[in-house]
């Protein structure tokens, strides 16, 4: 069997005496778009961060690649870093920094290039997630906060890595513009068969753009495609895509 | 190897090879680059077993352009990549991005544009006067409107603020007083006892401190603990959007923000520049003791001999003025950060800055208006 692009194992997160995960496992193959959805307080963004290697768990393994994240030297951990992009909730763009310089900011960090490349090269990502040249010399402050999100997306994606972790990537969105947001998702994905994992609340996303959706319930997590997630009889998975939000949805899809 | 060429004719069959990363970009234009195109007229690229990403696509492209404006026509035996036709798609018919407005080294060497950067100045210096003043002037309206009710005077926060910038400062204060009473012992003592003047040394250090060094030195540290937090926090409010959730609210953020400070700071900074007094005579008359042999109780008699009725209060009524040039420009420079944390930075070291400078005109206003009224 190939190596998942992500792989969690028996993963034990504890602060304090409030245990968030408890042997949580997880996989994501290569190609898929995975979906993590789950209530308030269940450890999403705990799950992503330690998939990132920004926290450290009490128990299991993060696997990327097949690679086992911890006990990984600082070169390897470099290395492994420069293959994942991130786009993080609130965008986390560097504000004295303009968009174009965040774009180039991975790049000039992880790679030697001529001036002309950087420049060029970063222009094509902003480009490629929907932003005008103008926007390229903006300053954060300066963004709405779709564009922000656009703005995060391009650098996640820099340095043209094979593996896109997005964290509620359309929250604080209108409709119109995370529909677009997840078409060109779909569409990355497509083109350049990236593999995505992104934590998102937005039923439309998950209906538009995830292939398989995972769960966080009772500290583990419960993760199948969406045509069999709908029909899991856990009371929590049930009220989220059978309850009235997801009827309001399906009389506006008509489906 | 990026990718292996073969002549046949007028045409040159290009295969590509293997991964071809943004981390490969520069070897494998290095290899386009040494590609035999003399006397080439056509150029046929098979890349099915290739894969490249969007940056390589991007070079390839650009390859590509080259050979065509050179007259070499292009095709792809087989699928382009399919990244190839995402570069494009986002690159069609787009023109290439304007320059941002840097102005030309040229440009700076011109008469017009020096006086127009004269003027900018001058407005931007004007903007800045008039917001200061503006600010002073919307703290006293909040001071005024809050001035009716004990519960719009936030005592808690008050208590907090008097807290973090007075005691917490005065193991800091305490050293830089001792130090600067056993310096000014220290060089009194070597010239006033050319002239055997040596008890002389007990003036120099009660009114020197008193009058003078105890409360600018006061000032000067808190200015530079109090007034950068002051800026700090405000600063980082404002970027996280927290002064206009005040705003929203329907509170006052000058009244919840501005005043406590203010207020905090001038209660805080009279006691420890009386604690700073205390420690300096205490270190004054260690010296002298030491140095000088002087026993303590000649140098408390001294002390109080030396002591006009005003001395003390010379002093201390520059520390509640003090207090509140160092808190209001800490707090202005904080409401000031827009945008970026570079701004934040700015704003802190401005904050600094400017309160040590007002510090230090007020003090010059001070000595020139107690010389006039003969004090």
């Amino acid at each position: 069997m190939a190596a998942a692009a992500v792989e969690v194992r028996g993963l034990v997160n504890r602060f304090g005496r409030q245990v968030v995960h408890d042997g949580l496992d997880m996989r994501v193959e290569v190609g898929e778009v995975f979906g993590i959805v789950g209530g308030s307080g269940t450890g999403k963004s705990v799950l992503l961060r330690t998939i990132l290697g920004l926290q450290a768990p009490r128990a299991g393994s993060v696997l990327l690649g097949g690679r086992e994240l911890t006990g990984l030297g600082r070169a390897e951990l470099r290395a492994v870093k420069a293959g994942y992009g991130v786009t993080f909730q609130h965008g986390a763009l560097f504000t004295s920094l303009t968009v174009l310089q965040n774009v180039q900011l991975p790049m000039i960090e992880h790679l030697r290039l001529p001036a002309r490349d950087l420049d060029e090269l970063a222009m094509l990502k902003i480009r490629m997630v929907g932003l005008d040249a103008g926007a390229a010399h903006k300053f954060p402050a300066q963004l709405s906060g779709g564009m922000v999100k656009r703005a995060a997306l391009a650098r996640a994606l820099a340095l043209d890595p094979p593996l896109l972790f997005l964290d509620e990537p359309t929250s604080g969105l209108d409709p119109i513009s995370a529909a677009a947001f997840d078409e060109l998702v779909v569409y990355l994905r497509q083109e350049l068969a990236l593999t995505v994992v992104m934590i998102t609340h937005d039923l439309d996303t998950l209906y538009r753009s995830c292939t398989r959706v995972g769960v966080l319930v009772d500290r583990h997590m419960v993760s199948d495609t969406l045509e069999g997630i709908v029909r899991h009889p856990e009371p929590w998975i049930h009220a989220y895509f059978m309850g009235e939000r997801a009827r309001e949805r399906s009389v506006r899809h008509g489906t | 190897m990026y990718c292996a060429a073969q002549r046949q004719g007028d045409e040159l069959r290009l295969a590509l090879q293997g991964e071809w990363r943004l981390a490969g970009l520069v070897a494998a234009r290095g290899e386009l680059a040494a590609l035999p195109l003399a006397g080439v007229s056509r150029l046929a690229v098979d890349a099915g077993s290739a894969h490249l990403d969007v940056s390589a696509a991007w070079l390839l492209r650009d390859f590509l352009s080259t050979a065509a404006a050179n007259g070499i026509a292009a095709r792809f035996e087989g699928d382009a990549p399919p990244a190839l036709a995402l570069v494009e798609k986002t690159l069609a018919g787009v023109m290439p991005p304007p320059d941002p407005d840097i102005p030309e080294a040229s440009q700076l060497l011109d008469p017009a544009a020096a006086v127009e950067g004269l003027g900018r100045h001058a407005v931007q210096a004007w903007h800045l006067v008039s917001d200061g003043l503006g600010f002073v002037g919307r703290t006293a309206t909040a001071a005024a409107q809050s001035a009716g009710s004990l519960r719009r005077w936030r005592p808690a926060s008050i208590a907090r603020h008097v807290f973090d910038t007075g005691v917490t400062a005065i193991p800091i204060v305490a050293l830089i007083a001792f130090l600067i009473s056993v310096i000014l012992a220290y060089m009194g003592a070597q010239q006033l006892r050319k002239f055997g003047a040596d008890i002389f040394v007990v003036d120099l250090v009660t009114v020197g401190v008193l009058r003078e060094l105890g409360v600018l030195l006061t000032a000067i540290i808190v200015a530079g603990r109090s007034g950068s937090a002051f800026a700090a926090e405000i600063g980082a409010m404002s970027l996280n959007e927290e002064v206009d959730a005040l705003s929203a609210i329907g509170v006052n953020p000058i009244e919840v923000l501005v005043l406590p400070r203010i207020l905090g700071l001038v209660i805080a900074l009279p006691l420890l520049t009386l604690f700073s007094d205390l420690i300096g005579l205490a270190g004054g008359g260690l010296l002298c003791h030491l140095l000088l042999g002087m026993p303590l109780l000649q140098y408390s008699n001294r002390v109080l001999e030396s002591i006009a009725s005003t001395t003390f209060w010379v002093g201390m009524i520059k520390a509640p003025v003090f207090a509140v040039l160092i808190a209001v420009s800490g707090t202005w420079c904080g409401m000031r950060v827009r945008g970026s944390s570079r701004d934040l930075g700015a704003q802190t070291t401005l904050a600094v800055v400017q309160s040590i400078f007002f510090v230090m005109l007020a003090d010059a206003l001070f000595a020139v208006l107690f010389m006039e009224l003969d004090i």
